[in-house]
């Protein structure tokens, strides 16, 4: 479609999408034949993919423009025991030194291990307030696409780009195509924003979103909380979208008023104003159009080893051979020699040995109520093993706040420290050769859990009802608990 | 950068569709500091099965990679751009690369050109029946080929103008974008103050 320009209060500018809105307004330079110069509002920095970035600088002799729209944290390799002592690795160790050397010299803010403000850099963002609508946000990161559920524009990007990020505040970005995930109807009681989203990247595949910014709406949409948006929008990279979001509205402004970075009083009233006007105009149009019922939405899960493939938890594992497209049979058959299961098994026949309740996708506070709301009065079986990490350290004080680290503890969890853990196995929250998990992470790639490891993403209900029953399970299988009258 | 016009060198085909970037390269291997020595990750699940085709000693030279779609899918790690460059890839053919891995190529180096399937898929039957054989990757004419006689692959490849200019220079990103801080000074004096910052 035709690309809009200038001030949208000039009559006769076209109606344009929310990104469009958002893109235009942090148009550095713009010249035909090369990408466009972003102004890039926050960076957000972390351990893994920043201290070659830092040494480039370094290597220039160039410093980091605005350090006072970057914030690093610690989350990707830390340990989640025994945290306040020295790092046992001595990688993961040599990388956590590096960014705090980095952070020192450079004059970036870091929140460290330790530190209140530690955990996920796509938690702590929203969590302090830093995530607002119509920014740009950008990280070393895929997932850095959560924060899209504010109305920003958030993407991954690479180690150069991260340097490119820190020299200049800006990013040189081709404009991306439109798309509108529009998603009618109510979620049945039970069913979460990410069966949804899993349900969604079953019906794209893996590579349905690349090259387009998504914008998710319909009535599901509306009805989520900021935490469900996020975890819609956490996974728009999974079927291969450059960024997602979703528009600001009085839940977006109830989650942020009253946050530690949010505006106030006159400059409140203004980024309200301005944030409502970021909506999508009547009549605007996108480059392309998904539209979803809620309504017949169920509890999903994956059975192989990428995001797209996936079924309701009433389904069975599919047979390789029903598939008409060769690639999509080949990879069928690779998928479940992987993950060693027999095609027409029914999904909730499926054991597993270890859950893991966390990640930027589901280890925020509602997140951790909802497993709680499960397991509480009930046990973990005993042949499987839960592990529950919130994504930072705010939601973990949070949760032992309001009593459901007793909860975990009393079921048999293990309750954690913040940070990224079993959700790329980076740390030594690993699994075995061969063992099998329900994980409410975002990625079942072969090996993401750790070497040989098998991963089903799950949603919370469905993770914390599997840790009860040992199989993959809903909430709705458990027997009823027993209460003290009966 | 080193600029890149044109690379001739032997083709490894990868048949596999969704090679994504835990596959490429696990994440326990992306603790280093430097840019230097992930080739050592490089596709490890992989690597000790004997019958993978880098483990193959025809093909184990290797400088042109030829896969299956959706190659790089993932995360946004562009250690899987530098493990590949460290084993000594130049370039890599796919008829769909994920965008942040194909973004990371263009600024490391590391030439990624889209074909259609049907390219790769011969691209696959000549190296398979020529192990060692050669592919090149003429960023300058923007085209592959291999093999010779009648049977010779000849095709075009995509990759956007941008990238391709910058590639043929060897033109660093932040030099080119420092050349408009001016620009970028005039956009900041602009920016509402009700913006967040992380430092008061
Ligand atoms: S929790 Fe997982 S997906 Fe999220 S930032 Fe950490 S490693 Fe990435």
């Amino acid at each position: 479609m035709a690309r809009a320009a200038g001030n949208p209060e000039v009559g006769g500018t076209p109606p344009r999408t929310l990104s469009e809105k958002v893109w235009d307004e942090h148009v550095v330079r713009s010249a035909e034949g090369e990408p466009d110069l972003l102004f890039i509002d926050l960076h957000l920095i972390h351990e893994v993919t920043s201290p070659q970035a830092f040494e480039g600088l370094r290597l220039a002799g160039r410093g980091v423009r605005r350090p006072d729209l970057t914030l690093a944290t610690e989350d990707h390799n830390v340990p989640t025991v025994d945290w306040d002592k020295p790092i046992a690795d001595p990688v993961s160790r040599t990388q956590v030194d590096t960014l705090r050397a980095n952070a020192e010299e450079f004059g970036v803010r870091l929140h460290r291990l330790g530190d209140k403000e530690q955990g996920i850099v796509h938690i702590i963002g929203p969590q302090l307030g830093l995530t607002q609508p119509g920014m740009t946000i950008v990280c070393g990161d895929s997932h850095t696409s959560t924060h899209g559920a504010f109305g920003a524009i958030a993407f991954g990007i690479g180690t150069s780009e991260v340097e490119h990020v820190l020299a200049t505040q800006t990013l040189m970005q081709t404009r991306p195509r439109t798309m509108a995930v529009t998603v009618n109807g109510s979620l049945p009681e039970g069913v979460t924003a990410k069966d949804l989203v899993l349900t969604l990247i079953t019906h794209t595949g893996t590579g349905g979103g690349q090259g387009y910014i998504v914008e998710y709406r319909g009535q599901a949409i509306e009805e989520l909380s900021m935490e469900g948006r996020m975890t819609v929008c956490n996974m728009s990279i999974e079927w291969g979208a450059k960024a997602g979001l979703i528009a600001p509205d009085q839940t977006t402004f109830d989650y942020i008023q009253g946050r530690q970075e949010a505006p106030t009083g006159a400059d409140w009233d203004a980024a309200v104003a301005h944030w409502t006007s970021l909506r999508t105009d009547d009549g605007a149009e996108f480059d392309a159009e998904i539209v979803l019922d809620a309504s017949t939405m169920t509890p999903f899960v994956t059975w192989g080893t990428n995001p797209g493939q996936g079924v309701p938890l009433g389904g069975t594992v599919p047979d390789p051979a029903a598939y008409e497209d060769d690639d999509d049979r080949v990879a069928a058959e690779n998928a479940l020699r992987y993950m060693d299961l027999q095609a027409g098994t029914p999904m909730r026949e499926v054991s597993v040995d270890t859950v893991f309740v966390g990640s930027c996708t589901n280890g925020r506070i509602e997140d951790l109520r909802l497993a709680a709301e499960v397991l509480r009065g009930r046990t973990v079986d005993p042949d499987t093993r839960l592990l529950v990490v919130p994504g930072s350290a705010r939601v973990r004080l949070q949760a032992e706040d309001e009593g459901l680290d007793v909860v975990f503890k009393e079921a048999g969890a293990e309750w954690r420290g913040a940070g990224c853990s079993m959700c790329l196995g980076m740390n030594p929250d690993q699994l075995q050769p061969g063992e099998r998990s329900a994980s409410t992470s975002n990625r079942n790639f072969e090996g993401r859990q750790g070497k040989g490891g098998r991963t089903h993403l799950v949603s919370v209900p469905v993770a914390a009802a599997t840790a009860v029953r040992g199989t993959l399970s809903s909430p709705a299988d458990l027997e009823p608990v027993q209460t003290q009258e009966a | 950068m080193e600029p890149f016009t044109t690379h001739t060198g032997v083709g490894v085909p990868l048949r596999r569709s969704n090679v994504d970037t835990d596959q490429i390269i696990p994440a326990v291997y992306l603790k280093r500091v430097t840019r230097t020595g992930f080739e050592d990750g490089l596709f490890a699940a992989w690597r000790n099965d004997p019958s993978f085709v880098l483990n193959q000693a025809e093909y184990a030279a290797g400088s042109v990679l030829v896969a299956g779609p959706d190659f790089g899918t993932g995360s946004s790690r562009e250690h899987a751009v530098w493990a590949l460059q460290n084993y000594g890839f130049r370039a890599v053919i796919s008829p769909r690369f994920a965008d942040i891995f194909r973004g990371n190529s263009g600024k490391a180096g590391l030439v990624a050109a889209q074909v259609d399937e049907k390219v790769v898929q011969r691209l696959w039957d000549h190296l398979a029946e020529n192990p060692g054989a050669t592919v090149t990757v003429d960023l300058e004419s923007r085209t592959v080929r291999a093999g010779e006689g009648p049977d010779a692959i000849e095709d075009s490849f995509d990759i956007d103008d941008y990238t391709r200019w910058r590639l043929l220079e060897g033109l660093d990103d932040i030099d080119i974008t420092l050349s408009h801080a001016d620009d970028i000074t005039e956009f900041e004096q602009h920016r509402p103050a009700w913006k967040p910052v992380t430092q008061h």
